[in-house]
């Protein structure tokens, strides 16, 4: 098998690493129109979270998964009562300005608790380690991510589709004075899927760790990557937060394996030519 | 109608565009550190250079509502150019603030035609976008820019032939000074014009400036590139006085300060930007010797007290209990 | 036939589903005090946006006096003499009523883009947007931003912004919406004193300002134009009874 196969595998793996962490903060922004620039931050709780528990705890890894989650969606449910309510209809650049805010102090939370070291986390056995499979090497948990993340889309789009609470979250995202017209309770709608969506975050710092790294400027570095998937997936679209991690997660490893002179150039190119292109996103509706 | 009815609107005009005391008082000031301060030229240097970019950031955040995270893209290519003049042998500093001026002014034209079609989140992820990519193509394309070196070789001729920079900085600070002022009076006069009123529209309804006939695109394209300029004026004059470019000029983080700065001291009042220059590059620099996350930390404590607290930023507080005094009194 | 100032030939528009207009034919003569009235949700702001060039028609076209603008900007229009009031006050908040007004003055004049010389230069569109806000009896308050103004006055000023551009053709869409009873005389003198080189159309609910300012009533409902004809007519014809007066009658109690 020619190597492309690997990278492709890689980037679908980084790929789905970014759909988990972006596809929270698409939800949200496409229904309440709050630029939560502090989202990544909750990705970095989780990943901290994890960390502490196996670290210093002692917690097998699978146990601290549902801890980083929880942990996060506790973490942004505090903040959004006290703080991001009182802005939802304030102005682009006021939250803006406010969730960078929270973000440098979690930068700096994080750095003086853990130090500004990459935090090791020891996979449990079976994780470890790579399948051979038609010449190349597939590692186990790259392997493990991708099944997590179709597992996760599973239940988000059956949620979505299958459920009330999916109807009424469908209906709030696609018009949310019509929604609240009918009777919709839009605000606690939204603290209840703002806290998932933060929740999956913290899970996807969680499962960063091992395949990117977790230090303090993990909050900021991925925010970047966050923002570019959100814009280009479109606002409040599961499949295009989907699409658009998978093509930057592709796109990404490509670029820096086939012509890394270019570094990160691609993406950024390829970002603002979306934008400009599809402002709405590719699957937005706005 | 007689002459007299039209004098007195005309009147209540002027007196809002004079020169209040507090500008004047402000603008003696500055010239101060040169008698009191003499050990701390450079920083004063530093600090003038920033409320330049501010100034330049003022324009198009505070008064045409664009919301830049890249602004910093403009900035890094007047330092650059004026960088890269000098090193290839024409060091004089005047001629080449000028010319790196006006190469970041083209850049800014170029770009306008892209800003000035968006608003919002796609806005905001394109300012961004366009200063990584130029970061990024900055830090790949190191046979020109010295990559993560930086640039070397850049030697300042004296100004006029007679001004040296020094290692004490009267010269870099008077220089910064100078650029500052001037640059002032012009942005000053622009927000007294009839395209300062046009802006001030786009800012509060851009959707009934169409309505009344205006070509709003065009007016952020001119307003986009004429602060491009004055960015790029900022960035040569640091280049020319520290004689040193790295990446940084480029990067997010100095388009994420200049956005601090100009909050903090409040949009929309070309004062309000210098102001929060000053007190940010003061408290950077006394802060300088601790942890960098602590710096962080209080960075980020501000701003969130400022958006909740103080949206108006430092002068607009200001603003409000002067005139809650003066209701008092 | 004297060409219309403006007219609307077989416009049509739908937002997927939703038919807002359908096959829309109306003519503007020079002059005219026409009305638009019909239930809400009928597509007379539509209409008003598909003419000023807010909004593209699927099918039909634009005419301003001889020339098709289907395919202009909104801004070209109005450089062509098509001006617009809104319904919900849309002014500039932090600038004064003469501030607003001067800057329509110089945008219709093309010097809105000088940034190198003092605004209070501009002696003659300084004035210009003085005597347009005297006339409105906003004189007074000319140096009051235009969010601290009371609601008429605003209405006021909405008209005042529009009259800046020197309009062949005006657009109110509900001029009197909202407005106290107290404040409504002079809104009522301001629109009786509008040039009659002007070619007037307004939207309006209030059955007292079509019949007093309107020589013909055009009905309109579910994005068609049911009938029209002169108030007289408008109002003993049964269908418009039955669609509209009867509905707008009940309204009227409760204004």
């Amino acid at each position: 098998m020619p190597p492309v196969f690997g990278v492709l595998f890689d980037g679908l793996a980084y790929g789905t690493l970014l759909f988990l962490l972006s596809v929270g903060l698409s939800v949200t922004l496409g229904m309440m129109n709050f630029v939560n620039l502090a989202h990544c931050s909750f990705a970095m709780l989780g990943g901290y979270v994890t960390v502490t528990l196996m670290n210093r705890l002692g917690w097998p890894f699978f146990a601290t998964l549902p801890a980083a989650f929880v942990a996060a969606a506790a973490a942004s449910v505090v903040l959004e009562r006290a703080f991001f309510r009182r802005f939802y209809n304030a102005s682009d650049l006021e939250q803006c300005l406010l969730t960078i805010g929270i973000v440098f102090v979690s930068i700096a939370a994080a750095a003086y608790i853990y130090g500004t070291d990459q935090q090791p986390v020891q996979l449990p056995a079976f994780l470890r380690g790579s399948i051979a499979f038609a010449g190349l090497n597939f590692a186990v948990y790259r392997l493990f991510l991708i099944g997590i993340a179709l597992i996760i889309t599973v239940v988000l789009v059956a949620t979505l589709e299958m459920t009330r609470f999916g109807a009424q979250v469908r209906a709030a995202v696609n018009n949310q004075r019509m929604a609240r017209g009918l009777g919709i309770d839009v605000d606690a709608l939204f603290a209840i899927t703002f806290a998932l969506g933060s929740g999956l975050a913290g899970l996807g710092g969680a499962l960063a760790i091992d395949l990117v790294g977790l230090d303090p400027s993990f909050a900021f570095t991925y925010l970047i990557y966050v923002l570019i998937v959100v814009s280009v997936g479109g606002l409040g679209s599961i499949g295009g937060s989907l699409a658009a991690a998978m093509l930057l997660g592709v796109s990404d490893i490509a670029g820096k394996y086939y012509v890394p002179a270019l570094g990160s150039i691609l993406i950024y190119l390829v970002m603002t030519v979306l934008i400009m292109l599809r402002p709405a996103g590719i699957f937005g509706r706005r | 109608m007689t002459s007299t009815t039209i004098a007195e609107p005309r009147d209540y005009l002027q007196a809002q565009m004079r020169w209040r005391l507090g500008e004047i008082a402000f603008w003696l000031a500055t010239l101060l550190p040169f008698v009191l301060a003499p050990d701390y030229l450079l920083l004063a240097s530093q600090v003038a250079i920033a409320a330049l970019f501010v100034l330049s950031l003022d324009l198009i955040l505070g008064f045409a509502g664009i919301v830049s995270l890249g602004h910093a893209a403009y900035f890094g290519t007047g330092a650059y150019t004026a960088g890269l003049i000098s090193k290839l042998g024409w060091g004089e500093p005047l001629t080449g603030l000028v010319i790196a001026a006006l190469a970041a002014g083209l850049f800014g034209y170029v770009t306008s035609f892209i800003i000035a079609r968006f608003r919002h989140l796609p806005l905001i992820m394109i300012t961004l976008g366009i200063g990584l990519l130029l970061q990024e193509s900055a830090n790949s394309a190191s046979w020109l820019t010295g990559g993560f070196d930086g640039l070397q070789g850049i030697h300042t001729w004296p100004i006029l032939g007679r001004f040296r920079f020094d290692l004490y900085g009267y010269t870099a600070y008077g220089y910064a000074l100078a650029a500052l002022f001037v640059i002032f009076l012009g942005a000053r006069r622009l927000i007294h014009s009839p395209f300062g009123l046009a802006l001030r529209g786009i800012r509060d309804n851009s959707q009934r400036m169409r309505a009344i006939g205006a070509t709003t695109h065009s007016h952020i394209r001119t307003i986009y590139t004429i602060a491009a300029m004055i960015a790029g004026a900022a960035g040569a004059v640091l280049a020319q006085s520290t004689e040193t470019v790295s990446l940084e000029v480029l990067g997010f983080q100095r388009s994420a300060d200049v956005l601090v700065m100009l909050i903090l001291g409040g949009t929309g009042r070309l004062y309000g930007g210098l102001l929060g220059a000053v007190v940010y590059m003061v408290a950077r620099d006394q802060f300088s010797g601790l942890n960098p996350q602590y710096w962080y930390f209080w960075i980020g404590l501000l701003l969130i007290a400022v958006v909740v607290v103080l949206p108006n930023g430092l002068l607009g507080g200001l603003s409000l209990l002067t005139r809650r005094a003066k209701a008092q009194s | 036939m004297s060409e219309s100032a403006l007219a609307a030939r077989g416009v049509d528009k739908r937002f997927g589903s939703l038919v807002v207009a359908a096959n829309v034919n109306l003519a503007l003569p020079p002059g005219a005090r026409h009305a638009l009235i019909g239930p809400n949700g009928a597509g007379k702001t539509t209409l008003i946006n598909l003419m000023t060039g807010m909004l593209r028609p699927d099918a039909g076209q634009i005419l301003l006096g001889r020339e098709d603008v289907t395919a202009l900007a909104p801004e070209q229009r109005v450089r062509r003499g098509l001006a617009r009031t809104y319904q919900i006050n849309s002014l500039f908040p932090h600038l004064t009523a003469l501030e607003s007004v001067t800057l329509a003055v110089c945008e219709r004049r093309r010097v809105a883009q000088t940034w190198w010389r003092r605004l209070i230069t501009y002696r003659e569109e300084i004035e210009e947007a003085h005597q347009i806000l005297v006339a409105l009896m906003l004189g007074a308050a000319c140096h009051r931003p235009a969010r601290e103004l009371a609601y008429g006055q605003q209405r006021l000023l909405e008209i005042a912004l529009a009259l800046a551009s020197r309009p062949k053709v005006l657009l109110l869409d509900e001029p009197a919406a909202g407005v106290p009873r107290e404040e409504s005389k002079e809104l009522f003198a301001a629109i009786a004193g509008l040039s009659r080189d002007i070619a007037v159309l307004f939207i309006e609910h209030d059955m007292e300002l079509v019949f007093r300012f309107a020589s013909r009533v055009i009905v309109m409902v579910g994005g068609s134009i049911l009938v029209e004809g002169t108030p007289a007519e408008i109002t003993s014809d049964p269908q418009v009874r039955a669609v509209y007066l009867g509905k707008a009658q009940r309204e009227y109690r409760y204004g």
